[in-house]
């Protein structure tokens, strides 16, 4: 038993997922109380904005790991949410700073359920990969 | 057709476009399933169908079943109510109960023609002891309550006056009289009578009322803040540099009234806050001068305001003035409100001495709809009954004499939920003519007793289909008509809100969201929330009755339970009833709560106390920011400006504490200094457009009294400085900048012209339209979004500080609107725009001249939010207009005007089954421009369908419309142009196959549209030729973009105009019926459809499109007509050049300027006249409008319908 570098990266995603999870609560949170009326739109943009990219980095950071420790099994697991994460970049408001959410259009019911739903499906996954991440750590870890 | 201006591959067949279902226009386009299984539900929908059409041929049952229910729970409450000790409010209630009873006598034998029933009998006499009782108990409590003051205030007078009155009681009598500059301003309204009153009630019991205001004081700090401004909002204001006190508690509540200044307390310190309105000076009256139909200040409605005002703290009374019928230009009124302002009818009411009318509450459509019945009357002690319904026959000549007074036809209509669709709907001054269009609904019902049923009977209840294909005209004469709400109890009827202000796209609201689904259309309403109103009860009252979880305000369709709580309509919650609610202010009696203005309107104007301020009322601030760049100094607009506002500033709505400050800009940003110690403007140069700052904020923004005479100079002198200019920057971003940071610390109104592309400094536009692209097949989505976000955030910033930025657009070539509107869409401001402008062109001229009168003259809401509360089951989806929504149901908006219209999706979340109504409550909180925090409160109430062909036939197309092109142009931001097209021919695709669902036998052949659809096809073809939305035309992107605003923005009744312009035939004015509006008669030419083919070469017609009214002239007109109308011998000497027709001493030419008077003066910016000879190239023009002919790039009419057809399923 010995620290390889697929365990490496996969203690290195079990940090960073967890990191994810804060976020993604963080952001159902913030949909949450825009819903209901606790916060101004202008105010949870400002909050939320500066961090949809370094939760992206994040992801693509151990998927990266992932890629060069040969873990091909978990990047495909991620290589979806990767390519869902670039698109929505991609098609992005157009804003002067880094950031997904307009303030204008985001009371809009459509948008604030689909975000809400997204903060929610995406907490569900971080959650299940988190354990997966484990077993694989572990699984790296006895396998040498 | 070139290209595929629809989109017909098989996979789209009807039921929708590729689209992802969340941009969901109506229930259509979501998905293939609902439309699958629609067939599927076919059964239990015929069910519902069956028993409907029923009960008057098989079977009474259903019906007497439902009502004697009915009758056992109302004579329940009648006894509760006499038990619990003559309760007027319970009476009230058993009278409602009582007249369905009556009405469904009528129900169910209808044949027989039985008047009465023994089943209505004991009903009665159940309310009846109520009622003997009733003036006892009245005159009970009468006597326990101690004497009170009261005070008729004059609504449009400032704040400081009224707080005069409570605040100083030992001041002179006629001060505040002397004091209210309304009084002096307006020559002719008719408050010389009530202050004079006022003074004496002012004086009655002063002392008396000082106590009870601590009472009520303690009552008010009990009651939670209202939840407008909610946290959220001093949350926000806090975070920025406001130094207002944060939350209402701060605010004392007995300051407002006892201390001498109240803007004193904890005012910013840094705000440039003039006096106190206790010493403040009144600003005179001032005199317009521009358009007839304007009046002084540009407002309408406060002249002749029925005033009822309530003196703050007391159990008030409310007076009533009389409300003088002065002639009033911008809505036709029936000549005759009778009882409103007769005085020989004063005495029959036993009036009290200080209660010059009686009833004064009901907008004159409701009295309209109140004719079979007035249950509020027969509510009333016996003394009123007699002259209300007298009156109100007078007033309605043309109602049919020998109707027995019976209200037989509106329970069957709720009981079977039949809407009658084509019924007269009384309109103004049109009913009389209507009269001869339609049948009324008395007529039918009396021709209902000898049909045979089946045949005529969806005839009858206007369920009647029209064959789109086979009918060529279906306008109807004299215009379109809102449909009718129909309510179960015919009280309601009369109190719902006006369809001018609140119209929703069904009347009759589907009781599940799958029922939603399968009618294909779309829900939602159109508000037009700040409309002037000619009459509009305004009530000042320290305790504003609200619901107390969802915080509505108590409206007409409230549900008293007793005397003491009422049910909230919205959430349902009971609440308690404040003592001082108990007080009828019109009988000055105790005990009934639905006497009060309150629940007799459902428009209705609060004085706000200070719980609803974050911060003292901030005073009218307005900005100008002036281009002076090459290209606005070619343009020349600016000597039309500064002449208009030279000619307007005594005009600008505010106080003594107005203050004013102007900018320009070309690559540099120009302040002007106008303090008071200069003898001349100083004009300070920026160059360092980098980094705005504001030099001497003391003298640039000014305070309008103060420095008029500066002002004046300034106005005088720019024109002339910037005649020639020769730089071509712009640097719009800059000056904004700095007009945002003069007004930050108030708020306020910045006023832009601008001419050229902004290219200097942050927010800077490039060029990027590509000419060649203008009649494309398609729009680059792109092009019609933003390039940048500077504007938005800079309107974001200016909404957090209440500034609203309005944008007058007036260029000759690309200024990227798309970029630019965002900075009046998101702040609340408004958008003009001038394409091609030059001041050598007379009718841009005028134009210009017209919307700026308008727009200076205007009332003016500062620092509003508005916020819209609907019955719990339903919510607010998505929102249109010019605002920032700042929480699910709340709008800012930092100014408010009255042309702005907005639009609301509604989506259905619960089922309604078991509610009869759904209401929708539009609360709009603003500061007027007196300083006087107010509150607006629209209500409208809606029945409920249950089944399919309910809701078509309830629908309203005309707001349907409204609502479709709002959420086409989100659309096509989010999307595309080509799919924003699709979809509307969707829309009528799917609108036609639901309907065919409700048919048994459909005939093949023939494309059948219920009657309250039947111009939808033809509206949406309109849509998709407007300039929005058309392709294959060359459009301007910035036309497009504003023609794309103006959908957003735009009251419904304008956005219907712009799109389908009025066409009428006028060379023979002299033989068409003539209406009465006000005074006056007009003449009422039928519309015509717009088709060449209804455009004949020896006529002339009128085609006015809300922005301008042409005139077009046959070739072959007759010499007779060219001279009596054009004073010119023959066809070719007619001017075209012409700005307004020759005042010529025949009848023809003074039936036409009576006719165009009458179009200019209904809409508030008076559109200019062109007329257009049929030799002139401006005829093009014209033949554009004709939307119903074949264009290279579009359908005609008849082709759209084929189309159409292959769609249909």
């Amino acid at each position: 038993m010995a620290f390889n570098f697929a365990a490496v990266s996969y203690i290195f995603a079990l940090i960073g997922d967890a990191v994810l999870i804060f976020f993604a609560i963080f952001h159902v949170i913030a949909f949450d109380e825009l819903k209901t009326d606790y916060k101004n739109p202008i105010d949870q943009c400002n909050s939320l904005n500066p961090l949809v990219l370094p939760e992206y980095l994040l992801h693509i950071a151990f998927n990266i790991l992932f890629l060069l420790s040969g873990q091909w099994l978990s990047l495909c697991l991620n290589v979806p949410l990767i390519a869902y994460h670039i698109n929505r970049y991609r098609k992005r408001p157009v804003m002067s700073g880094p950031g997904l959410y307009d303030p204008t259009n985001i009371m809009n019911t459509d948008v604030l359920t689909q975000c809400q739903r997204e903060g929610w499906v995406k907490l569900a996954f971080y959650l299940l990969s988190f354990f997966y991440y484990l077993y694989g750590m572990i699984h790296a870890l006895i396998s040498t | 057709m070139n290209g595929q201006p629809y989109n017909y591959s098989g996979s789209n067949s009807g039921n929708g476009t590729p689209t992802p279902p969340s941009i969901s226009y109506p229930a259509s386009l979501s998905s293939q399933s609902s439309r699958d299984a629609s067939p599927a539900r076919l059964p239990p929908n015929m069910n519902h169908n069956t028993p409907e059409k029923s009960p008057l041929v098989s079977s009474n049952n259903p019906g007497l079943v439902y009502r004697n229910q009915e009758a056992v729970q109302s004579s329940m409450y009648g006894h509760g109510f006499n038990d619990g000790g003559g309760n007027p409010s319970r009476q009230l209630l058993g009278e409602y109960i009582s007249s369905p009873n009556n009405d469904n006598v009528m129900r169910v034998a209808p044949t027989t023609g039985l008047p009465t029933s023994p089943l209505a009998a004991p009903l009665n006499s159940h309310a009846l002891p109520a009622q003997a009782k009733s003036p006892n108990a009245y005159t009970d409590v009468r006597q326990q309550i101690p004497p009170r003051y009261e005070n008729i205030m004059n609504t449009a007078q400032p704040d400081s006056n009224y707080m005069q009155n409570v605040k100083a009681p030992e001041l002179p009598a006629g001060q505040p009289r002397l004091q209210d500059p309304y009084n002096q301003g307006y020559p002719n309204n008719s408050f010389g009578g009530p202050p004079v009153k006022m003074e004496q009630f002012v004086h009655t019991n002063m002392n008396n009322d000082w106590q009870m205001n601590q009472a009520h004081n303690a009552i008010k700090s009990a009651v939670p803040t209202e939840s407008l401004t909610s946290p959220v909002y001093a949350h926000q204001n806090a975070s920025k540099d406001f130094h207002h006190p944060q939350s209402p508690t701060s605010y004392p509540v007995n300051s407002y009234q006892a201390n001498s200044s109240p803007y004193n307390v904890a005012r910013p310190p840094n705000q440039i806050m003039p006096p106190a309105p206790a010493q403040a000076k009144t600003q005179e009256a001032p005199i317009s001068s521009g358009p007839p139909r304007t009046n002084v200040l540009g407002i309408i409605p406060y002249n002749t305001e029925p005033v009822t005002a309530m003196s703050q703290g007391s159990i008030g009374v409310v007076n009533q003035k009389p409300v003088t019928p002065t002639l009033n230009h911008s809505q036709p009124t029936v000549k005759s409100p009778v009882y409103n302002q007769s005085p020989s009818h004063a005495p029959l009411y036993n009036a009290p001495p200080v209660m010059p009318t009686p009833v004064t509450q009901q907008n004159p459509y409701q009295n309209q709809n109140r004719v079979g019945v007035p249950p509020l009357v027969t509510a009333q002690p016996p003394r009123a009954p007699v002259t209300n319904q007298m009156s109100m026959k007078a007033s309605y000549p043309n109602q049919p004499v020998s109707r027995p007074i019976e209200p037989y036809n509106q329970p069957q209509y709720q009981n079977y939920n039949y809407q009658q669709q084509n019924n007269v709907v009384n309109h103004g001054g049109y009913n009389q003519q209507q009269q001869s269009y339609y049948p009324g609904p008395d007529d039918l019902a009396n021709s209902m007793a000898g049909m045979s049923v089946s045949a005529g009977y969806n005839k009858l209840w206007g369920r009647e289909a029209v064959d789109l294909l086979k009918s060529r005209d279906i306008l109807p004469q004299p215009k379109v008509e809102p449909p009718k709400i129909r309510l179960s109890q015919e009280y309601f009827d009369a109190a719902n809100c006006s369809p001018e202000i609140f119209r929703c796209t069904l009347t009759k609201i589907p009781e599940t969201k799958s029922l939603l689904d399968k009618s294909r259309l779309p829900l939602g309403v159109l508000i037009h929330p700040f409309k002037d109103l000619n009459q509009l009860s305004v009530i000042q009252c320290s305790v504003i009755v609200r619901c107390r979880s969802c915080r509505t305000y108590i409206n007409p369709f409230v549900y008293f339970v007793d005397s003491k709580r009422w049910k909230c309509n919205l959430c349902f919650r009971v609440n308690d009833l404040p003592e001082e609610f108990q007080y009828d202010p019109l009988t000055k009696t105790y005990g009934d709560p639905s006497r009060r203005p309150e629940i007799k309107s459902a428009t209705i104007e609060f004085i706000a106390p200070s719980e609803y301020m974050v911060r003292p009322p901030q005073p009218a601030a307005y900005v100008f920011v002036i281009d002076v760049s090459r290209l606005g100094a070619e343009a020349g607009y600016l000597k039309s400006f500064c002449d208009c506002l030279l000619s307007q500033l005594e005009a600008l709505p505010g106080d003594s504490r107005t203050s004013v400050a102007f900018i320009t800009y070309d690559s540099n940003v120009h302040y002007y200094s106008l303090a008071e110690t200069h003898t001349q403007p100083h004009q300070m140069v920026i160059v360092d457009i980098d980094d705005m700052f504001v030099p001497c904020p003391d003298n640039l923004l000014v305070n309008l009294n103060e420095c008029l005479g500066l002002v004046r100079d300034l106005l005088r002198e720019l024109p002339e400085k910037y005649q020639e200019s020769f730089d071509t920057g712009s640097a719009l971003g800059p000056a904004l900048q700095a007009a945002y940071k003069l007004l930050a610390a108030t708020g306020g109104r910045i006023t832009v012209f601008q001419s050229c592309l902004a290219n200097c400094g942050p927010g800077k536009l490039t060029p990027r339209e590509d000419p060649s692209q203008r009649s494309g097949e398609n729009v680059n989505q792109a092009m019609l979004n933003p390039v940048t976000d500077f504007y938005k955030k800079l309107a974001l910033d200016c909404s957090g500080q209440q500034i609203a930025v309005d944008l007058f657009v007036l260029n000759s070539q690309f200024v990227d609107l798309a970029s630019l509107s965002g900075v009046a869409k998101f702040s609340g401001g408004c958008i003009h725009h001038f394409p091609l402008f030059s001041s050598k062109n007379p009718l841009h001229i005028e134009s210009l001249q017209r919307c700026l009168h308008r727009y200076l003259c205007r009332k003016i809401g500062f620092e509003s939010v508005m916020r819209l509360r609907c019955t719990r089951g339903l919510s607010i989806h998505t929102f249109h207009g010019n605002f920032f929504v700042r929480s699910t149901d709340l709008l800012s908006l930092p100014n408010v005007n009255p042309d702005a219209g907005f639009g609301m999706q509604v989506s259905i979340d619960e089922n309604l089954t078991d509610l009869q109504n759904v209401c929708f409550q539009a609360a709009l909180l603003y500061t007027s421009s007196k300083g006087e925090r107010r509150i607006r409160v629209h209500t409208l109430c809606l029945p409920i369908a249950s089944n399919l062909s309910d809701v078509l036939h309830s629908a309203d197309q005309q707001c349907i419309v409204g609502l479709l092109a709002k959420m086409a142009v989100d659309r096509c931001h989010q999307y595309s142009l080509g799919d924003a097209r699709e979809a509307f021919v969707n829309v009528v695709a799917d609108m036609l196959s639901s309907y065919k669902i409700t048919q048994s036998n459909y005939p093949s052949t023939s494309l059948l549209a219920p009657m309250s659809l039947s111009l939808l096809p033809l509206y949406i073809l309109a849509l998709l030729k407007y300039v929005a939305f058309r392709i294959g035309q060359s459009t301007r992107l910035d036309d497009r973009v504003f023609a794309m605003c103006q959908m957003k923005s735009l009251p419904l009744s304008q956005i219907i105009q712009t799109i389908y312009p009025d066409l009428y035939p006028i060379h023979n004015l002299t033989e068409c019926p003539q209406v009465s509006i006000g005074d006056d008669t007009v003449p009422a030419p039928p519309t015509l459809h717009l088709t060449a083919e209804k455009i004949d070469s020896n006529g002339i017609y009128l085609l006015d499109d809300g922005t301008t009214i042409m005139i077009y002239v046959g070739h072959n007109i007759s010499q007779r007509l060219a001279i009596s109308l054009f004073a010119a011998p023959s066809f070719s000497s007619i001017n075209p050049n012409m700005r307004e027709l020759p005042e010529l001493d025949n009848p023809e030419s003074k039936e036409l300027r009576n006719f165009v008077n009458f179009l200019q003066n209904e809409k508030p910016i008076a559109p200019p006249l062109q007329i257009i000879r049929d030799d002139d190239p401006q005829r093009t023009v014209f033949m554009e409008k004709l939307i119903e002919d074949k264009t290279e790039s579009g359908h005609s009419y008849y082709e759209f319908l084929q189309r159409v057809k292959l769609l249909v399923k």
